[in-house]
């Protein structure tokens, strides 16, 4: 699937949920399901410091396409973390660096990536496209 | 008066009427920011509506009028907090501000190599930094204070500490991340016995407690107006006489000087040596009418209130299974941090927020306090004079419903 595809499939599972609270209780569920990274992973390398909450990035090159790994000490940042890493998981360079992330905003969790949320999540993204030009530049 | 009544209260806050995530909005966030009622709101239009014009400049009309409106807050504070002189009160942007005028201007008069400086184990970043940055460019050392399990300062330590190195001690007076009220006439005390002057903070008790500046003793006191029901951008300086007149001036500008030559400049008397520029004058001229509010109601009142309202709280938050109090000071003001087992601050105050509630959540600008607790941060509810016992059981029930969606 591409990445849009992902993104559209994901708008429509979320527009089941009419409540706050039961479109939250998505997000819990998919952060219980989102596979602990290794604790060998959990290092300062990976670290990406939100004001509040912890996120860990691990990337990984296979056949030319970046996957992900992550992680948080929050269960809400974990959700979104797991939501970001579905999108954009398992896919090449050029594709992560240029894709639009609107599924964000259609699903109503636009707020998450405001600066002022502090929970690591815009950095994340940030940094997800960061090892995706990096990989591009070294392709060069 | 000697009830207060929370319904009329509240009726002067207009922003407690509205809604947030389609639920009635329950604001316990007073501790970063208390709302405002129409007084403070009405003072700030009727300035711009009616009088604006820079202050201590012009001779024309607006000028005198706006300068006569903002001079009534100084003298309003000196009464508030009953300094001597009026002159002893400098108008600054906030409590930051106020820090860190003195840790300059102090710092760089009294503070040489090889002196020390005391802070406590429970300060505001802003209590910490403007301190580390003086002893960084003097070459002199920061103590801290240890506190122990329940948030309680160790004042065996505090006097150990103390000695002819000693410059300033700088304390809270309550701890924005735990609640405690410490002992800060006894800290006063100490540090006089060892000629060492003392700086409050006192951003979060001026609201709650009754402050008498020339009972403490104190040499300075700082706080904001923005978290004693005032406007954001103004706080207060107060400073004794005899340092603020030791002391070198903060930023140059306008209206802190006397005459301006290229080879030299003589600088204004007090209060305006520390005022260079044009204020935030809406913000002063508005802060008299939140300290006319706040007596009013009569602070013994609010404390009184407020300490009913922190114990009725602390008992129905207690039920909530895994829930543990960080910060159990036996004196404790209008503050309340807590974790719950199993869960992340920050999932229990997204989730709250949906529910209409707000509060705070994280390290409160006081990462030392967390790491001497071992947690990632708290989620901390602050109570103001208009807050009731209904939206304590919407917290309580609020945080039972977000517990049940984590665990």
């Amino acid at each position: 699937m591409t990445i849009n595809e992902i993104q559209d499939e994901l708008i429509e599972d979320f527009s089941f949920y009419q409540d706050w609270m039961e479109k939250y209780e998505f997000i819990i569920q998919l952060g219980k399901e989102l596979p602990l990274i290794e604790e060998s992973n959990r290092i300062d390398q990976y670290i990406i410091k939100g004001c509040q909450s912890k996120v860990w990035l691990v990337p990984e090159l296979k056949d030319d396409k970046l996957f992900f790994t992550a992680d948080s000490d929050a269960i809400i940042t974990k959700g979104l973390v797991s939501l970001m890493v579905k999108v954009l998981s398992g896919h090449t360079a050029k594709e992560i660096v240029d894709s639009d992330l609107y599924f964000i905003d259609q699903i109503g969790l636009k707020e998450h990536l405001s600066p002022t949320r502090a929970n690591g999540l815009l950095s994340m993204v940030k940094q997800m496209k960061l090892y995706a030009i990096a990989l591009q530049a070294k392709a060069l | 008066m000697d009830t207060l009544d929370i319904k009329a209260i509240r009726e002067d806050f207009p922003i407690l009427k509205r809604e947030v995530n389609g639920k009635p909005l329950v604001y316990l966030d007073n501790g970063a920011t208390t709302q405002k009622p129409k007084a403070v709101i009405d003072a700030i239009l009727n300035y711009y509506t009616d009088m604006n014009s820079n202050v201590h400049r012009g001779v024309h009309y607006l000028s005198q009028i706006s300068t006569d409106a903002f001079e009534v807050t100084r003298r309003k504070v000196q009464e508030f907090i009953n300094a001597k002189h009026d002159f002893e009160i400098i108008i600054t942007k906030g409590t930051t501000d106020s820090i860190n005028l003195v840790a300059t201007c102090y710092g760089q008069k009294f503070i040489s190599e090889g002196d020390e400086v005391i802070i406590s184990a429970m300060e505001h970043h802003s209590n910490i930094v403007p301190w580390q940055m003086v002893c960084e460019s003097k070459g002199a050392k920061l103590k801290v204070i240890p506190m122990s399990e329940a948030g309680e300062l160790d004042m065996d330590v505090y006097k150990s500490l103390l000695n002819p190195k000693t410059k300033i001690v700088s304390v809270n007076y309550v701890s924005n991340a735990l609640g405690t009220i410490n002992p800060i006439k006894e800290i006063i005390e100490l540090a006089h016995a060892n000629n060492t002057p003392v700086l409050i903070d006192a951003a979060q008790a001026v609201q709650h407690i009754k402050i008498d500046v020339q009972e403490l003793d104190v040499d300075f006191l700082a706080f904001s107006g923005h978290k004693m029901y005032g406007p954001t951008g103004v706080g207060v300086l107060y400073g004794k006489e005899e340092w603020l007149n030791k002391m070198p001036p903060y930023q140059g500008g306008g209206d802190m000087i006397k005459d301006v030559t290229f080879e030299k400049t003589t600088y204004n008397e007090l209060p305006f040596k520390f005022e260079a520029g044009t204020p935030n004058i809406e913000a002063g001229i508005a802060l008299n009418a939140a300290i006319d509010y706040i007596n009013e109601l009569g602070i013994d009142n609010i404390k009184k209130y407020e300490d009913e309202l922190l114990n009725y709280a602390t008992e129905k938050l207690l039920e909530i299974e895994g829930l543990r109090i960080i910060g159990t000071a036996k004196e404790k003001s209008s503050v309340i941090s807590f974790v719950v087992e199993g869960t992340h601050p920050y999932d229990i105050g997204v989730l709250l927020d949906k529910l209409g509630i707000a509060v705070r959540t994280g390290h409160h600008c006081a990462q030392p306090v967390m790491e001497q607790f071992q947690i990632p941060g708290t989620v901390r509810a602050s109570l103001a004079i208009y807050n009731t016992k209904e939206e304590v059981d919407a917290l309580v029930a609020g945080v039972k419903r977000a517990v049940t969606m984590l665990v």
